[in-house]
């Protein structure tokens, strides 16, 4: 039993939905109970869609239980053939079917209809929804893609794009980006899947030269398949940021023999020189605290930490299949990773860290707001707000651009941080001050949701460096208090802390003024 | 203007015909949803679902970003040694519960909520609730019901909810003297409107279930004379019958008129004069109508179509038809509770199609084919069919807008009004 307050991801079932519901032509016959069709809300309310995902559900109740759920499901299965004629099937369990055992799979092949039917096995008290999703896809592939075939050589190399689903953070506008940018190498699209694509495109996947895989926890398992049984390399690097997308086009060249330099030389973003402009100063050494799926946290640290300048304090993923890579990733930047799905534990590393921006999911966003601190939205779990009108790609130069903007937004601008600094008694620069381009006032800060569960609710033992004996209270003097605050309140935490840390290393029980200061010096050694 | 039109009698023939039955898929949600404003209703309550990742999922779903701040809700997700036996539910809950009292001293009860899961696997909660509750008392109490879609859709979990805490309401004393109970959650603002009207009408005492705080819990007995404010209560009015408790048979307080005669049901009750109901409940009952007026320009004659989801849709129904002139082609319900409901049924028109229970792809062939005005519907269904170029009304907001009573009769007729007056207003 696991104490779940919030959760980064669904069941795995949820992720096969992601599938079906980016495709067409496919069905997905879902075992389940009564109130699991909630789901469909997260695509026709979060994403906007316009068409109900294609799942039929046994919706089966009490009363079923004493009775046939085998029998419902059949006709659940045969009524869904015989209503949307789908090209091919998916048939699975969600959780509390999962409990029954009525096995899906055998009886749809019972039903002996004449499509392709692919089983799912998506084990609800083990997996989470993006394994469910990449397994999904992969067992469809393996369905569906048939055998090797020989391919002629091609003037224009020719692709699939593997991985953009529905529900995925800014996966329409990501495919568009690099629909794009490939076109401009002289390489052909071929199949786009899952989204977009029908369950008979996956049948010519193995026609192509090389797969891209956009998102690796959806596609690489399928990707990784189809390199063995189709000899289709796939693409390692994933095109968010602006020295990644160059990576992302060198290894393009390596595999399609291309030439590129002109697509590397003429590049359009305007990231760079945002970021050499002056104004851009002040970003300098920002402390930012990533956390999100594998693929968005990895690129975010390394645009963070060397295109905008800023400091990588803290790295995570609540993608467990994908720790090994973020560890790796974090050993980059000295921090160390951190690998959870309990939102309680990010929130205490968040607190614990007092970064200056926050990059991460709805989570992180609803953490960030309480602690006072900015943050922009990197990746799923998604909300409404992620599916933005206008066109807002990550991949790619204007993904790049994009993020340029998004990251920077809700930072104070550069001027407005020194005046602070400066008149920090102003009436208007008071501690509340929020951004003047974004109005107003903070948000008044309301008690931490979770502070109840968190392991250190009560008394903050500030960190001490390792090696040392058991942390020492530090108090703070009337006046030395009194002096932290006239510190701007965005850098305030960072001074408490390091004042704490320098205090309680140093055996001081009572912080000074004085010892304010040593501190200040200190650290700007 | 006309103030107040007479209320027909109750003997109206009404709805005559039989509901029709149906069975198939069911585009509801389950009774966890029902956690999600139960859990601001107990100012002192927690509510822990033992089930799967998928209820804390459905949860967080259904609650949205609405209540991120402070949710006094959790779920203890079920993993692989809990369904193989290997880890001891007993042992577990003692650590999940302790944990969590440990942490909320403010947490006075704890629900323990029963899922799908646990329940096809069989946790005894009620067993468990018991050993949680001596383990913790006198500090807390923990009681335990069943959310599980297997055997509750969306609104019956405050139904399981709410019976569940009829056991331990406190004895009523033999001289206790006759009490109104009001039963089902309602908003904050509409039970203060209610006990303003009761103390100018001199009905008292009187008390709401469910309370706020776990030290205000209701006694209950034979001199309790209850009254619902929500139709989908039967298990609630199951157990305070069996405690002696005695139902009042009205309308629900829906509209001018449904709050007029469920008003009226509960004065009669206390044998309050006509006069004084009638001087106390005039103005309530002007402005009502005054403020569903601007609605029903644009409802009239409208032809509604209702699917079900919370037990709200016939006396919704019968509000829309009788207050705003709306034509009903289908009236769509989880479930009919034919005792609680004939109030209503008798004041609905006599050729009314009553769908009980559901197969989506069914009403929506028949929706389609219908091409109604004004549909109301489930969030999942909505979008769809607003694509397919069909008004609807998300059927969520009527349980968590106050829609009760003579004060928010415009509210009501206005959440059906908007998506017809937006129509008129995009030019895009």
């Amino acid at each position: 039993m696991e104490l779940t307050v919030w959760t980064y991801e669904g069941p795995p079932h949820i992720g096969a939905m992601r599938i079906a519901t980016a495709m067409s032509g496919l069905h997905y016959v879902l075992h389940a109970p009564q109130g699991d069709t909630y789901a469909d809300l997260l695509f026709t309310m979060i994403e906007r869609r316009s068409k109900r995902p294609p799942v039929s559900y046994t919706t089966f109740q009490a009363r079923d239980l004493g009775g046939d759920t085998a029998e419902l499901f059949k006709a659940a299965a045969r009524n869904a053939y015989d209503r949307f004629q789908p090209q091919a099937m998916i048939v699975g369990s969600s959780c509390t079917a999962e409990l029954i055992q009525d096995d899906p799979g055998g009886l749809a092949a019972a039903l002996d209809l004449p499509i392709p039917v692919v089983p799912l096995e998506l084990p609800a008290y083990q997996k989470k929804e993006n394994w469910g999703a990449a397994e999904t896809f992969y067992r469809l592939t393996r369905a569906l893609a048939g055998a090797k075939r020989e391919r002629p050589h091609r003037a224009r190399p020719l692709c699939n794009l593997l991985g953009p689903t529905a529900l995925g953070f800014r996966h329409r506008d990501d495919v568009q980006e690099i629909t794009k940018l490939l076109t401009q190498l002289g390489i052909d699209i071929h199949v786009v899947a899952p989204m977009g694509a029908s369950a008979y495109d996956l049948t010519r996947l193995g026609e192509a030269d090389f797969n891209i895989v956009l998102y690796p926890e959806i596609a690489e398992v399928a990707a990784k398949w189809l390199e063995k049984n189709h000899a289709q390399p796939y693409t390692k690097t994933i095109p968010i940021g602006v020295n990644a997308t160059c990576d992302f086009i060198r290894e393009i060249a390596t595999i399609t023999g291309l030439d590129v330099s002109e697509a590397l030389d003429q590049h359009t973003s305007r990231l760079p020189w945002y970021s050499r402009s002056v104004d851009s100063t002040y970003l300098t050494g920002k402390r930012v605290f990533i956390f999100g799926d594998a693929s968005h946290a990895i690129a975010a640290a390394r645009i963070a930490q060397t295109e905008l300048g800023f400091k990588v304090v803290g790295l995570g993923t609540y993608s467990r299949e994908f720790a090994r890579e973020v560890r790796e990733a974090a050993k980059l930047y000295g921090v160390e990773a951190l690998i959870t799905d309990d939102y309680l534990d990010v929130e205490a590393h968040v607190a614990n860290l007092q970064p200056e921006l926050v990059l991460g999911t709805q989570m992180e966003r609803h953490i960030a707001k309480r602690l006072g601190v900015p943050c922009a939205v990197i990746s799923a779990p998604v909300h409404v707000q992620d599916f933005p009108a206008r066109y807002s790609p990550q991949m790619g130069f204007e993904g790049a651009n994009v993020i340029f903007d998004s990251w920077v937004h809700p930072l104070m601008m550069g001027l407005e941080e020194h005046l602070l600094a400066m008149f920090r008694d102003d009436v208007e620069f008071h501690d509340d001050a929020a951004p003047s381009h974004l109005g107003g006032k903070v948000q008044q800060l309301t008690p931490i949701a979770s502070e109840a569960f968190r392991e250190d609710a009560k008394p903050v033992v500030p960190e001490v460096e390792k090696g040392k004996d058991a942390p020492i209270l530090v108090q703070w003097d009337e006046r030395a208090e009194k002096e932290l605050k006239k510190i701007p309140f965005f850098v305030r935490g960072k001074a408490r802390r390091n004042t704490e840390s320098f205090a309680s290393a140093r055996g001081v029980a009572m912080i000074t003024i004085e010892t304010l200061y040593d501190a200040k010096a200190h650290f700007s050694r | 203007m006309n103030a107040i039109q007479p209320i027909k009698a109750n003997t109206v023939s009404g709805c005559s015909t039989a509901p029709i039955q149906e069975r198939g898929q069911r585009e509801v949600f389950c009774g966890l949803t029902g956690i999600v404003w139960l859990h601001r209703k107990f100012q002192d309550a927690f509510f822990l679902v033992v089930g799967s990742r998928t209820c804390a999922h459905l949860i967080q779903s259904a609650a949205g970003v609405m209540i991120f701040a402070e949710p006094r809700f959790a779920t203890a997700i079920l993993d692989e040694r809990d369904l193989a036996g290997i880890a001891d539910i007993d042992d577990e809950l003692d650590r999940v519960v302790g944990r969590l009292l440990d942490r909320r001293p403010d947490i006075k009860l704890l629900f323990l909520v029963g899922s799908c899961p646990s329940e096809v696997i069989k946790i005894d909660l009620k067993r468990a609730a018991l050993r949680q509750s001596r383990l913790h008392s006198p500090r807390a109490r923990v009681l335990s019901y069943s959310g599980s879609g297997i055997e509750t859709t969306f609104t019956q979990g405050e139904d399981a909810c709410l019976a569940s805490l009829v056991p331990i309401l406190p004895p009523e004393p033999a001289s206790a003297p006759k009490t109104l109970l009001i039963v089902g959650a309602l908003a904050d603002v509409i039970e203060g409107q209610f006990a303003r009207l009761f103390d100018e009408l001199g009905i008292g005492p009187y008390v709401f279930l469910p309370m706020r705080r776990v030290s205000e819990l209701p006694a209950v007995g034979s001199n309790t004379t209850y009254i619902l404010a929500q139709p989908f209560l039967g298990d609630t009015a199951r157990a305070l019958e069996d405690r002696g408790a005695k139902r009042i048979a009205a309308p629900f307080p829906l509209g001018e008129e449904g709050t007029t005669l469920w008003l009226r049901a509960i004065a009669q009750e206390f044998g309050i004069s006509e006069e004084t109901f009638d001087r106390v409940t005039a103005s309530g009952r002007a402005r009502a109508i005054q403020a569903i007026a601007n609605s029903k320009k644009l409802l009239a004659d409208k032809r509604l179509f209702l699917f079900p989801d919370s037990q709200l849709e016939l006396p919704l129904a019968r509000f829309l038809s009788r207050e705003l002139a709306v034509d009903l082609i289908e009236v769509g319900t989880p479930y009919l509770h034919r005792d609680h409901l004939a109030n209503e049924l008798s004041l609905l028109p006599a050729d009314v199609k009553i769908v009980e229970g559901q197969d989506v792809e069914m009403q929506l062939d028949r929706c389609r084919a219908a091409r109604p005005d004004l549909t109301l519907c489930g969030l999942g269904l909505a979008n769809p069919l607003e694509a397919e170029g069909l008004s609807t009304k998300w059927s969520i907001e009527l349980i968590f807008t106050p829609i009760q009573g003579y004060e928010q009769a415009g509210d009501l007729a206005e959440l059906f009004a908007r998506p017809l007056n937006r129509r008129t207003r995009l030019e895009v």
